[in-house]
């Protein structure tokens, strides 16, 4: 990891995106927090009753972890979206910023509620008397007197909420917000550990300064050093305006390409992102987006490609169970897919399906081939699947149809699953088919004779607004059948080396030399 | 100039601060009331004031009754000490003073030469204008205190225990000074003290509370002459302090 590690040039290149958006994500968010909480604050401090409730709701938003609260705004954002275009035919981006926004403002509501109403009403009474004594009406009290006094507390509220909106923005990453969390979360599936570093190093340096730059304000306004707190407001005035300043010459007609959060999408967005460069396209990625987030995205037209799994769509999206063979499989989709106007361009070649994976010189010492052999020696043994499998259909459909049954489940995550079962940990997992630590750790997929397993095939889908556009489409043609599973398997991991060449755009520009030599 | 009818004030959970007092301070006059804690002197005095409002009786002050008047504008216009000032402290000795001038919307001027004027007044050197409360005497927050009072040049003034806090030797010289502001600007002053010598040395008419009711009032000389027990007992303490200082004071000559 030394400095002249191209790793380090990459992370700093996106740097001004990064910061800049985070800055703008939390700074709107704090504001929009401010301007709800304080005057809620303020009309609360006498009624114990809506005390007590907004004090308890804005705990209660405390206990929903970051993550969940901002993919809860996404969904909320949509359908408000939807009715606003249907009744004032305005619609608005239920993508990335405003979603953010309020779910962080939400976040940054319980300090500043608790110490504003907190401050508020520790002010002495008798000062409260001599300023209705001496004739102030209750607003010239509440502004000349109790708001200067119970500042300090005010301010250590407002300094808790911004470490925390800065610190949770980074979680906006998968619903479209690009922040200081995109590091974070390619880095961590990418298992590039200088970016994540580099992530995280960012973030808590921006959370440091925008906390120094207040304490500077507060300590300016009660020790009246004007120099001070203008020192502190310049400092959040200049914050905002270098991160607005790159947004002016961002031009609107950027290609957006998305990706979900794991290895392969980045490097088949990376992919993408080439030939439409290559096409003459200016282009951006949005990545490390969460899997319902994506497809509403593509719909709304917020990003304009993404490569998609035909099973997850089946039965993530569209909640069917039925199980069909590939093809009939495909065709469903795309007549399903194109009631939404979105167009499934084609398969890339390969599939990334759910398999029970064993490693080789196990599997074959114990002579199992299929789930079916399989299924009579695991009532010993263990299995680790990611978050969702286990409350997926495919792991019901494999217990009751090869009659499985394991000593015992666990749940991972999918990074640190190949090398469980290929150091004996658990015995058997419920891995991706296309994942490159096959090959690391020789690992064997176990066959599934009776088909449970529904199809995964990589399929790239694109944005209603795409539909007819033949530049855009001739780009992307090239891509469509010409990665099988052997050679995604490589590029994936190339992708999972933490080497220099391991940065999803140069596994990106080896798998199109690889792919333009077939 | 100010008068109490029939009021009474009852708090939350029953307790009658105030049964039926009747009360009149004519103008130019300085009326001390006393009483021991709980007595309800300091209720009576945020009547005047508005500060609370009368379950039932009436207050007037200057002939009008003060719940068909703006409480602000009542308010602006009655100096209003209480005990160790209730100065504000995030703001200076100067701000203080001129805070009512400011909230009448007197422009800043003005509001300057007002603030020499009163530190004058008060017998405050110049040099203290920028200094905050918390680097102030008990003593000269009290001044401030009475110098804020009086910025808007109220014709009333109401103060609750105002020298209570203070040593002996600073609480004589702020009353002797008080007392001749109240005559040199000809001032209606209700004052609140629980020690009878203050009052009596202070004031021309003193009022004698107990348990929300108003027992005696009077020149010191009347209510000397009242001839009740509780009274009595009152006047007693000072007067013995007087004899006894006087005997101690003689012996130690001799």
């Amino acid at each position: 990891m030394s400095l002249g590690d191209p790793r380090w040039s990459e992370a700093f290149g996106h740097l001004a995106d990064y910061l800049g958006s985070h800055i703008r994500v939390s700074l709107a968010a704090l504001a929009l927090g401010l301007a709800v909480s304080l005057p809620l604050a303020i009309a609360a401090r006498h009624r114990p009753m809506l005390r007590g409730i907004l004090l308890g709701m804005a705990g209660v938003v405390q206990t929903i972890p970051g993550l969940a609260l901002l993919a809860l705004f996404y969904p909320l954002l949509l359908a408000l979206a939807s009715l606003s275009l249907r009744w004032f035919d305005a619609g608005f981006s239920a993508f990335g910023f405003l979603p953010a926004v309020a779910a962080l403002a939400l976040y940054s509501m319980l300090p500043v509620l608790r110490n504003t109403i907190t401050g508020l009403n520790g002010v002495d009474p008798a000062l409260k008397e001599s300023a209705q004594g001496v004739g102030m009406t209750p607003r010239q009290s509440l502004l000349m007197v109790e708001l200067p006094l119970a500042l300090p507390v005010i301010m250590a509220g407002i300094r808790t909420a911004a470490v925390w909106v800065i610190g949770t923005a980074t979680l906006s990453t998968p619903i479209g917000q690009t922040s200081l969390g995109n590091y974070i979360f390619a880095g961590l599936q990418t298992q590039n550990w200088v970016l994540v570093l580099f992530g995280c190093a960012a973030a808590a340096a921006l959370a440091l300064t925008v906390d120094r730059l207040l304490s500077l304000i507060e300590s300016g306004l009660r020790l009246r050093r004007r120099f001070r707190t203008w020192i502190g407001l310049l400092g959040i005035a200049a914050l905002v305006i270098v991160t607005l300043a790159p947004s002016f010459g961002r031009s609107g007609a950027r290609v957006v390409i998305g990706a979900k959060t794991f290895t392969e999408q980045y490097v088949l967005a990376a992919l993408i992102s080439q030939r439409l460069q290559a096409a003459g396209l200016a282009t951006s990625t949005r990545q490390g987006l969460g899997s319902s987030v994506i497809y509403d995205a593509l719909a709304s037209g917020d990003i304009d490609v993404y490569v998609d799994y035909s099973g997850t769509l089946w039965a993530n999206q569209f909640h069917r169970d039925e199980l069909l063979p590939r093809e009939q499989l495909l065709a469903a989709l795309k007549t399903t897919l194109a009631q939404s106007h979105i167009t499934l361009l084609g398969e890339l070649g390969f599939e990334n399906a759910y398999a029970l994976v064993m490693p080789r010189a196990r599997a074959e010492a114990l002579g199992v081939r299929t789930v079916a052999d399989l299924a009579a020696r695991s009532g010993g043994m263990t299995i680790a699947g990611d978050y969702e499998f286990f409350s997926r259909p495919e792991w019901r459909g494999l217990q009751k149809t090869y009659g499985l049954s394991f000593k015992a489940q666990r749940v991972m995550q999918p990074d640190f699953m190949y090398a469980a079962v290929a150091s004996g940990e658990v015995d058997v997992i419920a891995g991706y088919t296309s994942d490159g630590l096959f090959a690391k750790y020789d690992l064997v997929t176990l066959d599934d004779p009776k088909q449970v397993i529904p199809p995964y095939d990589a399929v790239m889908l694109l944005a209603p607004k795409r539909a007819h556009d033949e530049a855009f489409r001739a780009a992307l043609q090239p891509l469509l059948g010409r990665i099988d599973l052997p050679l995604m398997r490589k590029a994936n991991l190339r992708a999972a080396e933490s080497g220099a060449a391991s940065s999803p755009a140069s596994v990106a520009g080896w798998l199109w030399e690889r792919i333009g030599k077939r | 100039m100010i008068s109490f009818r029939h009021v009474t004030k009852r708090f939350d959970g029953g307790v009658t601060a105030l049964d039926d007092v009747s009360l009149a301070i004519t103008e130019g006059e300085l009326l001390a009331i006393v009483g021991s804690s709980g007595s309800g002197k300091t209720t009576l005095l945020r009547l005047a004031n508005r500060l609370i409002a009368p379950d039932d009786g009436e207050v007037h002050v200057s002939g009008e009754n003060v719940a068909d008047v703006d409480p602000i504008a009542l308010r602006r216009g009655i100096g209003y000490v209480v005990q160790d000032g209730g100065l504000f402290p995030h703001m200076t000795v100067a701000d203080n003073i001129g805070i009512t001038p400011k909230l009448i919307g007197t422009p800043a001027g003005d509001i300057a030469m007002r603030v020499e004027e009163l530190l004058e007044l008060v017998r405050l050197d110049r040099s203290y204008r920028d200094r905050y409360p918390h680097e102030l005497s008990g003593g000269q927050r009290q001044r401030v205190g009475v110098a804020r009072a009086l910025a808007a040049k109220p014709r009333i003034m109401l103060m609750d225990e105002p020298f209570g806090a203070l040593d002996p030797l600073t609480r004589d010289a702020l009353s002797d000074d008080f007392r001749a502001l109240h005559d040199d600007l000809k001032l209606t002053t209700v004052m609140i003290t629980h020690d009878m010598t203050e009052a009596i040395l202070l004031a021309d008419r003193i009022a004698v509370m107990t348990s929300g009711r108003l027992i005696a009032q009077g020149t010191p000389t009347e209510l000397t002459a009242s001839g009740d027990a509780f009274i009595d007992r009152l006047l007693s303490s000072p007067r013995r302090q007087a004899e006894r200082l006087q005997h101690l004071m003689a012996g130690s000559r001799a």
